[in-house]
């Protein structure tokens, strides 16, 4: 029986409620309104007689004396065809249809069914009357746009379980009762097509974990190439405003070679999600040829919607990357800013009068942040298939500088490193990924020791840039000067990529390897020149050339006939040796 | 009907204690004491102890003011004529004019749905080439203009205001001072701008709990204006000391401040100030431009570093001029492609030349011989600072586009330039 509770403080949305039955930790409550309207609110502390709750909405109107219902129940998310595509905020409220019916604004207390009810899907059994099976294994299929969606034993069951009915193939709601299950002390059990399940603890169905040893292809070079990351893997990209983080996002879930793409806006502009949802609807996705929208789900908690629910986003967010994990897929999660997430934390255990740690942060956001990253990786699954969820995370400093905790949390759980600076943001150097300080763990497309002498050469080249401010141009030798102008020419043509370009926005691993052989061969070319503006003027060219050469169409014919005259004036170059 | 209550438990800076009941969270009510009346806004209860902000301050105030509760949120009038009308935060007439109570609408209302929004694709013309050429501003752009004290940021505002074509300017001024207030009201009325203008404005002797509505009032009045089909240009000045007055409450309020003493929310804040910035699919508009002045012109300064997070872009005035570096209008791809196939890539290249000169600059002044090369890019760097940064320049798009071409070719090679070879081909002025 559900317990009740009356109000006795609020501030901000932290609200203090009596109570006298027994309440759960993290369970949801919902405060009433005079007016009637019921705000969703989460238990965050239990003191004595009185609880701590957080209010996922605006807390105006809210008195001492108001009644506040608890319902026992976990934060939790709906599991079950029909999430693709949508749009959820942080609560998994669906945005669209909360549009049709309150019009432009966002109205408080308003909750709607994150899945559509009357909807019908094919099923098609897979397991029998009499089979033995445990969470997580797979009762039957429905499609769900181009996947095949596996409807599975509900994650809570533990042990084994008996079917004892399934329903014949045919077209059913959600709702409908598909099979019943008999656990080991004879209790039978209902499935449905959808389940929940609790945000905050994760789905751990499947047989074991993995290694994440895959890459997976962002079709982005200097990401690829020097700091891949891997199918499973965590991956971080922090840097100050302005420096291209959401841009990069975009394009890697545009671009990335993953099964779906989960989108979490936390606490961004609402603008920048604006434009995946009008956008990808009408993309083609190269590898399916369907719409990009069709692998894509986004949780939309912008900057301005409650700060609670910022915090609950990133979990609905991961929970249903682990869903559809579930499914043997390979899925991507984008959490983008996992600082906006940090900062709600913060901002409740202020209203809390926790002790503060660093920046005022809670001393616990380190241990958050890891378990939050840790969700991610490669399982095989029960029936042996494999499935990942890679988490991909940005990182709002304050004031750009990387020491603050919330950066120094997420480097200590990720396997690669996507620092933007600022410095190659204000040079219109996309993507604005820093080649000598980021880093990654995982292994690449292109073979590791010929990735590191390009480094070299980048390091080489940024030692001679440095060591020219100091002695100038006529100080400089003119072997290190064609070192200078080396460096620079890889930054130009390999790490920087035209995001406004149709073609060179995008460069397929196939792509990558050819160019990176080429570029690769310039680089071991030597090379002389008779004065430095010789050198400079050849590199310019070259540069304007292979740049024109990446916009054109790969293997095309006036691809080819570009490479020639490359190689024609990288030719021409070495015989002034 | 009103529950009034003659018995004040604890006063503290602009925040007053009161024994009540039955009082709502964020509710309305009005401080009756020796120093005339004062609106207040409930902002904690614990248990009957009920926290107010007070909007005129504390002084003044004895333990045995009345304290009479309203039973509903702060609001503000709207409608037409609110036009030409200058506020105070609370919503005062400052001009002499007669007091307007039709219509009350909520002040900080919820936010829009993200699904209802639509891609922005309007620009706004300002006939500034560092804003058209380099940073576009979009319709239903939020940006603020990083200044520090003493820049002509209130000049530049109200030429921007002046020139924009905008249905409807609302004015938020936090903190102005009284000659910054007299000078944009009569800017605006000498050019006939006031009659479609609304001002709301606190000058920095008024009480700052006033200086925190200031954003509030005026958005919820653009917002109105705007879901009725107006193109509306707000212009808020200055933000940061919003955020100050926004400090100041917390740190009376006993809240632990996270980051050089401002609250932990800051964040959300201003967030929540600056995306009622909007384009309503077949209404009007909203376009936020905000000053942010940096302390000891520092960008990571927690509000404009804040601000910067949330805001789409950011221009720097500095030395009276527009900085090409570091300003950025996030916006600006949704409408630079349409304008003229040139746009993007002049943006660009211009930008990165401007850029090597300043690094020749660095070099030069550390006494270093100037190549053939170093010379072309001073030549350069000055006639583009001179032609295009400065302030006073006004032409439209297309000819600052074409004179960015004629700058480029007295100053470069077309090769040196790094423009792709088809749009060399079309635009580089001919010889002769």
């Amino acid at each position: 029986m559900a317990t009740n509770g009356k109000i006795i403080g609020v501030n901000g949305n932290l609200i203090r409620v009596a109570f006298t039955d027994a309440v759960v930790q993290n369970e949801v409550a919902y405060a009433k309104l005079a007016s009637g309207v019921k705000l969703k609110s989460e238990v965050i502390r239990i003191r004595g007689d009185y609880a701590e709750l957080q209010v996922f909405e605006d807390t105006t109107g809210l008195k001492t004396g108001d009644d506040v219902e608890f319902t026992g129940e976990l934060l939790s998310v709906e599991l079950g065809p029909g999430l693709l595509t949508q749009i959820f905020d942080g609560l998994q409220n669906p945005l669209p249809r909360l549009a049709t019916e309150c019009g432009f604004f966002l109205q408080r207390g308003k909750y709607l069914h994150a899945l559509p009810r009357r909807k019908k899907w094919t099923f098609t059994p897979v397991a029998k009357v009499g089979d033995k099976l445990t969470a997580g294994e797979t009762l039957g299929t429905v499609p769900e746009g181009i996947f095949k969606h596996r409807i599975m034993v509900p994650f809570k069951i533990q042990g084994s379980v008996t079917v004892e009915s399934i329903l014949a193939e045919g077209d059913y709601v959600i709702d409908d009762v598909i099979a019943t299950l008999k656990d080991s002390e004879g209790k039978i059990i209902e499935a449905k097509m959808s389940q929940f399940w609790p945000i905050k603890i994760p789905i751990k169905q499947y047989a074991e974990r993995l290694r994440p040893d895959e890459p997976m292809v962002t079709q982005q070079r200097i990401i690829d190439t020097f700091f891949p990351v891997a199918r499973g893997g965590t991956y971080c990209i922090p840097g100050p405003f302005g420096a291209g983080k959401t841009v990069l996002q975009q394009l890697t879930s545009r671009y990335a070679d993953v099964d779906i793409v989960i989108f979490a806006a936390c606490g961004e502009r609402a603008g920048e999600v604006v434009e995946t949802l009008r956008e990808f609807p009408d993309l083609l996705d190269p590898r399916t040829g369907k719409s990009l929208m069709e692998r894509t789900l986004i949780i939309c908690n912008t900057s301005s919607m409650p700060v609670a629910a910022r915090e609950a986003s990133v979990y609905t967010g991961v929970t249903l990357a682990e869903y559809y994990r579930q499914m043997g897929l390979n899925v991507l999660l984008l959490a983008d800013s996992t600082s906006r997430w940090a900062q709600a934390l913060r901002e409740m255990s202020g209203r809390l009068e926790e002790i503060p740690g660093e920046e005022a942060f809670p001393a616990y956001l380190e241990s958050v942040i890891a378990s939050f990253y840790e969700r991610g990786g490669v399982v095989r699954l029960k029936d042996g298939t494999k499935g990942s969820v890679t988490i991909g995370g940005t990182v709002s400093p304050a004031g750009g500088n990387f020491e603050e905790p919330v950066t120094q949390a997420t480097l200590k759980v990720v396997g690669a490193f996507h620092g933007l600076s600022r410095e190659r943001s204000d040079q219109r150097r996309f993507p604005a990924i820093h080649p000598l300080d980021s880093w990654s763990k995982y292994e690449g497309i292109i073979d590791v020791a010929k990735v590191s002498a390009a480094r070299h050469i980048l390091v080489e080249g940024g030692e001679v840039n440095q060591m020219m401010k100091v002695v100038g141009e006529e100080g400089t030798s003119m072997e290190d000067f064609v070192v200078y102008l080396k460096s620079e020419y890889l930054d130009a043509v390999y790490l920087q990529q035209d995001a406004y370009n149709d073609i060179d926005s995008a460069c397929s691993a196939e792509r990558q390897k050819y160019l990176f052989g080429k570029v690769f061969q310039i680089l071991k070319t030597p090379m002389t020149f008779k004065e430095k503006d010789v050198a400079r003027s050849f590199f310019l060219k070259l540069t304007q050339i292979t740049k024109d050469w990446n916009r054109i169409e790969f293997q095309s014919q006036e691809f080819k006939n570009l490479e020639v005259q490359i190689f024609k004036s990288v030719a021409e170059a070495e015989i002034h040796v | 009907m009103y529950k009034v209550y003659h018995r004040i438990e604890r006063i503290a800076g602009s925040v007053i204690t009161v024994k009540a009941e039955g009082v709502a969270y964020q509710e309305l009510a009005q401080v009756t004491s020796g120093q005339g009346i004062s609106l207040a806004r409930v902002n904690r209860i614990d248990g009957d102890m009920v926290d107010l902000q007070v909007f005129a301050g504390s002084r003044g105030i004895s333990t045995e003011s009345q304290v009479r509760f309203f039973g509903k949120p702060m609001d503000t009038p709207f409608g037409d004529s609110l036009l030409g009308r200058v506020f105070t935060g609370a919503g005062v007439p400052r001009d002499n004019g007669p007091l307007i109570e039709e219509n009350s609408v909520p002040i900080g209302g919820p936010s829009v749905n993200p699904s209802k929004r639509i891609v922005p694709t309007r620009m706004v013309r300002t006939g500034i080439p560092m804003i058209d050429v380099f940073n576009t501003l979009v319709v239903s752009q939020k940006l603020p203009i990083f200044s520090v004290a003493g820049e002509p940021y209130n000049q530049l505002l109200a030429r921007i205001a002046l020139q924009a074509e905008v249905d409807v300017i609302v004015l938020g001024g936090m903190g102005l001072k009284f000659d910054d207030y007299l000078y944009l009201k009569d800017f605006l009325e000498k050019n006939g701008a006031l009659s479609r203008s609304v001002m709301f404005v606190h000058t920095a002797s008024d009480p700052i709990v006033e200086c925190m509505l200031v954003p509030d009032v005026a958005l919820a009045v653009a917002e109105q204006f705007a879901t009725k089909g107006k193109n509306v240009l707000v212009l808020l000045t200055d933000m940061t000391n919003f955020a100050d007055a926004l400090k100041e409450i917390a740190i009376t309020m006993e809240q632990i401040p996270s980051n050089r003493g401002y609250p932990g929310d800051l964040y959300s804040q201003l967030a929540s100030r600056y995306e009622k910035a909007v384009d309503f699919e077949g209404s009007g508009s909203i376009t936020i431009l905000a000053v942010t002045t940096m302390p000891g012109d520092d960008v990571t300064h927690p509000v404009p570093d804040n601000t910067g997070y949330i805001t789409e872009g950011q221009f720097y005035l500095r030395k009276g001029r527009i900085e090409p570096f570091g300003s950025l209008s996030r916006l600006k791809q949704q409408v630079n492609g349409k304008t003229r196939s040139d746009h993007r890539t002049i943006a660009n290249t211009m930008i990165q030349l401007y850029a090597s000169f300043r690094e020749t600059l660095e070099k030069q002044s550390m006494g270093f011989r100037m190549s053939g090369w170093d010379q072309k890019v001073l030549k350069y760097g000055e006639r583009f600072e001179k032609e295009m940064m400065d302030l006073s320049v006004n032409i439209p798009l297309e000819r600052a586009l074409d004179l960015c071409w004629i700058i480029l070719a007295d100053c470069f090679n077309p090769e040196e330039t790094g423009i792709p070879s088809k749009l060399i081909n079309e635009y580089w002025p001919k010889k002769g």
